[in-house]
């Protein structure tokens, strides 16, 4: 394991109003890692994402990536430096084909600067790309206008256009909410690929079952807070994260 | 002294102007670029009926700000309401709707009509005398624009923070659907600002134009400067709105006694750009910075 | 059974046993841009079209009647280049600039300013006026750009008034009376031919372009700009370039005007400029790009014809407008193609 610190996250807070959403969080995360999120709704974790990203800026506290204070800097600057992110909500370009959603990434600075010049064909790598997260080439599902895709399909989508920046830190916001079992199923051998290919992911995620055996850390947050942090096993074992995230009943998964 | 006075008045001024334009985008978020053109149509609406058809005063602006308000409601109801929720669309065809009423007003040699160009076109002001207050000499006309201007600012508060529908209006502003969900009428709560919004905007043209003269321009003017004080005040924001209008009021009135009345276009572009650079969202706007809930 | 088709064939009431069906006539299309072409059929049908365009607009000032039409043809020429900047800037960058005449009045005055002090030749303060002019109005506009909804759509509504308020009040640029003799193209063939050459460039250059990456990075920001933001590009800079090629357009109009008119004035900011193109646009089709040009060559001969009448012109856009965004949004042109693309015909159920 690499012990390169990639993430720093130094009392991290945000309030909305009266509201806490983010409470003086603080987080170390190293390259290669899969860390998980867990917590009920409404804990901050979408606003957390949203910190990160740059996409709400914080009311207190430092996030340090890769060495740069990244704090407070617009979410088009941030993605530049590597981090990318999925959105909970899909808004797919509605009016394109599906792998002409990937050419606004691939057109990015980033992408420019890291294959230095020209990517040749933007469209071949596009469907390389959907390839990648399960999109039959075969079937002609990566011409298909995006806005006419079942949900399977948009969650790969939103997680091959953050692919397509060829990004160093994924974070993704609940990519396997709403998907069936089996879609599931297939999903999760593509985000095992991904970290093998040297990824540090973040994830947000419900289905605690496919989370453990992903993550190798969990942080547990609760009305913004972080009152867990360490490997699955441990963590859903101590008793206020059981109380907080499942109530005091039985665990069940 | 002067300048306190006439500033507050030019201030006033302002704030009758933006009212009816604040009121409808603050509860139903729709632009309504109409809101010149149903000014002008009052000042032309009074004119007519005091004139051609030989009404009292009073009773002919009774009617008028009834009319107009009406007009306001079948403007959401047959044209708006279609096209609700397209912000393209809703721009163009306000603005279309306001040409029409603007330009037909100026048509000329159509079955005899001669259309309202010209400068012989006035509306008597209430009270014909001057006021002194505190050695400042002041026609009654403009001490009754702050009055109104008052009236509808406090009329405003108070309606939405006692009444139902001002409570609707206000939840209806916050989130609207949530305001749905809670069982409030989406559409009527827009007939109904934009009714009240264009009484806004007849109750305003009758309170300043007897200061000039009734011509279509004016209707761009005030548009404009409708505009202009949302703008730089923040969109659907009341206390923006009145602080831009002092804003504006003050500055314009300070040029004018400096001798550079012609200005008042060049201070108020100038005004404007300088708002958006430093804080574009206006002073009181707040921009949305997520759509995602949290 | 045949209850249940006719649930389904839905709203429009059809007769009984009978109900419309839509059938695609010539090339199925895979993708976007991507056409599978066997023959001069398939080729015809699909070059048609676009050669009837480009040889209609290029014989069209030869078949005009006298001096008046083809100076006619000329300003139409200027506003269907405005009334496509306002489509692109809409409906590809997501930009609604309902003060069209901003343009006209920077480019113009821009252009004016060259031939009129300077007495650079006209060719070249053409070009000059379009680019410095469209770089002016991209910066002026700029601080509302990282603006969501209708706060752009308001600033360039206020523009030309404001514009045209401060010349007036300054006394600059001529003032009220406006500048003139602006020495200009003075041949009608060069006017004529010189706007056709420039609307044709901009019709296919930018339907080409919103195909194109960048174009399609465009149409991004419109769609979704958190998305575009999330992929490390800055959606502020991307909706300044789109301007400013939308701004391109706008303004050689308003340079081609004062070098057709030989005069520049504050008249350069008058509502007309900004109202007809975008009556042309939502009449022509939005969208489309060629089919606000062709709404422009439609509604300015029209209005020519109520000259006479003052301001019924301005009512005559507002009204076509108002018309056709409530009862046919779709359009002249995208009507016409999807006649072309299919055809319909009765079947028994």
């Amino acid at each position: 394991m690499n012990d390169e610190v990639i993430l720093e996250i130094k009392g991290l807070t945000k309030q909305f109003g009266g509201v806490t959403a983010v409470n003086n969080v603080d987080l170390t995360l190293h390259r290669h890692d899969i860390l998980g999120v867990i917590g009920p709704n409404g804990s901050g974790k979408t606003t957390l994402v949203n910190l990160i990203t740059g996409f709400v800026k914080p009311t207190k506290g430092k996030i340090i990536y890769l060495g740069h204070n990244i704090t407070g800097k617009t979410p088009h600057v941030i993605a530049d430096r590597g981090i990318a992110r999925t959105f909970q909500v899909m808004r797919p370009y509605a009016t394109l084909a599906a792998y002409k959603n990937l050419i606004v990434p691939l057109s990015s600075p980033r992408v420019k600067r890291m294959v230095g010049g020209s990517l040749g064909d933007r469209d071949a790598v596009a469907i390389d790309i959907l390839e990648e997260v399960g999109f039959e080439r075969d079937a002609y599902v990566p011409y298909k206008l995006a806005s006419s895709l079942p949900l399977g399909y948009l969650k790969r989508l939103e997680l091959a256009r953050c692919l397509a920046l060829r990004p160093d830190l994924i974070i993704c916001d609940e990519v396997f909410s709403g998907l069936s079992m089996a879609e599931i199923a297939t999903m999760v051998p593509v985000m095992e690929r991904l970290h093998d290919a040297g990824l540090t992911i973040i994830m947000i995620e419900h289905r605690l079952r496919e989370l453990f055996r992903l993550a190798n850390r969990v942080i547990v947050l609760n009305f913004g807070s972080k009152i867990a942090d360490g490997v699955p096993a441990e963590v859903m074992e101590m008793e206020e994260v059981k109380a907080a995230y499942m109530g005091t009943e039985a665990v069940p998964c | 002294m002067d300048i306190l006075i006439y500033g507050l008045v030019n201030s006033f001024i302002y704030v009758l102007m933006a009212a009816g334009f604040t009121l409808v985008y603050g509860v139903s978020r729709l632009p309504n670029f109409a809101h010149g053109a149903l000014y002008v149509l009052t000042g032309f609406l009074v004119w007519t009926f005091v004139n051609s058809a030989g009404l009292n005063y009073f009773v002919s602006i009774l009617i008028t700000v009834v009319i107009v308000a009406l007009l306001g409601a079948f403007l959401y109801r047959f044209v708006l309401m279609r096209v609700r929720g397209m912000p393209v669309s809703e721009i163009i065809v306000s603005f279309a709707v306001a040409l029409i009423i603007l330009e037909g007003l100026r048509l000329q040699g159509i079955g005899g009509f001669k259309g309202f160009i010209g400068s012989s076109y006035t509306l008597p002001t209430f009270i014909d005398r001057t006021v002194s207050i505190a050695g400042v000499v002041i026609d009654a006309q403009r001490l009754l624009i702050v009055g109104i201007g008052l009236a509808i600012v406090i009329f405003m508060w108070i309606f939405t923070r006692r009444q139902k529908i001002g409570l609707a209006f206000r939840g209806m502003a916050q989130d609207e659907h949530a305001a749905m969900m809670l069982g409030i009428d989406s559409d009527l709560m827009a007939v109904l600002a934009l009714a009240v919004g264009s009484s806004l905007a007849a109750i305003a043209a009758v309170a300043i134009y007897p200061l000039g003269q009734v011509t279509a321009e004016t209707g761009y003017h005030v548009l404009n400067a409708a505009l202009a004080v949302c703008i730089v005040g923040g969109l659907g924001s009341w206390m923006g709105a009145i602080l831009a209008s002092f804003i504006f009021g003050y500055a314009t009135t300070f040029a004018s006694f400096m001798g550079a009345a012609k200005y008042q276009d060049v201070i108020l572009f100038g005004l404007i750009v300088l708002v958006l650079i430093i804080r574009p969202s206006g002073l009181f706007g707040r921009q949305k910075e997520l759509e995602e809930r949290v | 059974m045949t209850g249940a088709t006719e649930a389904t064939a839905g709203a429009s009431p059809a007769p009984e046993g009978r109900r419309k069906e839509r059938l695609d006539r010539g090339l199925k299309v895979r993708t976007e841009g991507l056409y599978a072409v066997n023959s001069y059929r398939e080729i015809t049908y699909l070059v048609g079209p676009r050669l009837l365009l480009i040889l209609g607009l290029a014989v069209l000032p030869l078949l005009l009647p006298n001096l008046y039409w083809q100076r006619v043809l000329c300003v139409a020429g200027a506003y269907a280049l405005l009334a496509i900047s306002f489509d692109f800037l809409a409906n590809y960058v997501g930009l609604v600039c309902v003060g069209g005449a901003f343009m006209t009045g920077v480019g113009g005055f821009t252009a004016g300013i060259f031939t009129y002090y300077l007495h650079v030749p006209w060719p070249i303060s053409i070009l000059l006026g379009t680019v410095l002019g469209a770089a002016l109005v991209t910066l002026i506009w700029l601080p509302s750009l990282p603006l969501r909804g209708i706060y752009f759509a308001i600033l360039t509504f206020m523009f030309p008034f404001l514009a045209r308020g401060v010349i007036l009040a300054l006394g600059i640029l001529g003032g009220t009376e406006g500048l003139g003799p602006v020495a200009g193209m003075d041949n009608i063939w060069i006017e004529n031919y010189l706007v056709i050459v420039v609307l044709l460039v901009a019709v296919f250059g930018l339907r080409r372009l919103v195909g194109e990456d960048a174009g399609i990075v465009l149409r991004g920001v419109k769609d979704n700009d958190m998305a575009v933001q999330a992929s490390g590009i800055s959606v502020t800079r991307t909706k300044a370039k789109g301007l400013f090629i939308g701004s391109l357009a706008g303004c050689f109009a308003g340079a081609y005007i004062v070098h057709l008119y030989n005069f520049m004035g504050t008249s350069l900011f008058a509502t007309d400029y900004s109202i007809l193109p975008i009556a042309a646009a939502v009449m022509g089709g939005s969208g489309t790009l060629a089919g606000p040009m062709l709404g422009a060559l439609i509604l300015t001969p029209l209005s020519e014809l109520l000259r006479g009448f003052g301001q019924l012109r301005v009512v005559l856009y507002a009204l076509v407008l108002v018309g056709f965004i409530l009862f046919k949004p779709e359009g002249l042109l995208n009507w016409l193609t999807r006649k072309y693309h299919q055809f319909e015909k009765w079947t028994k159920v």
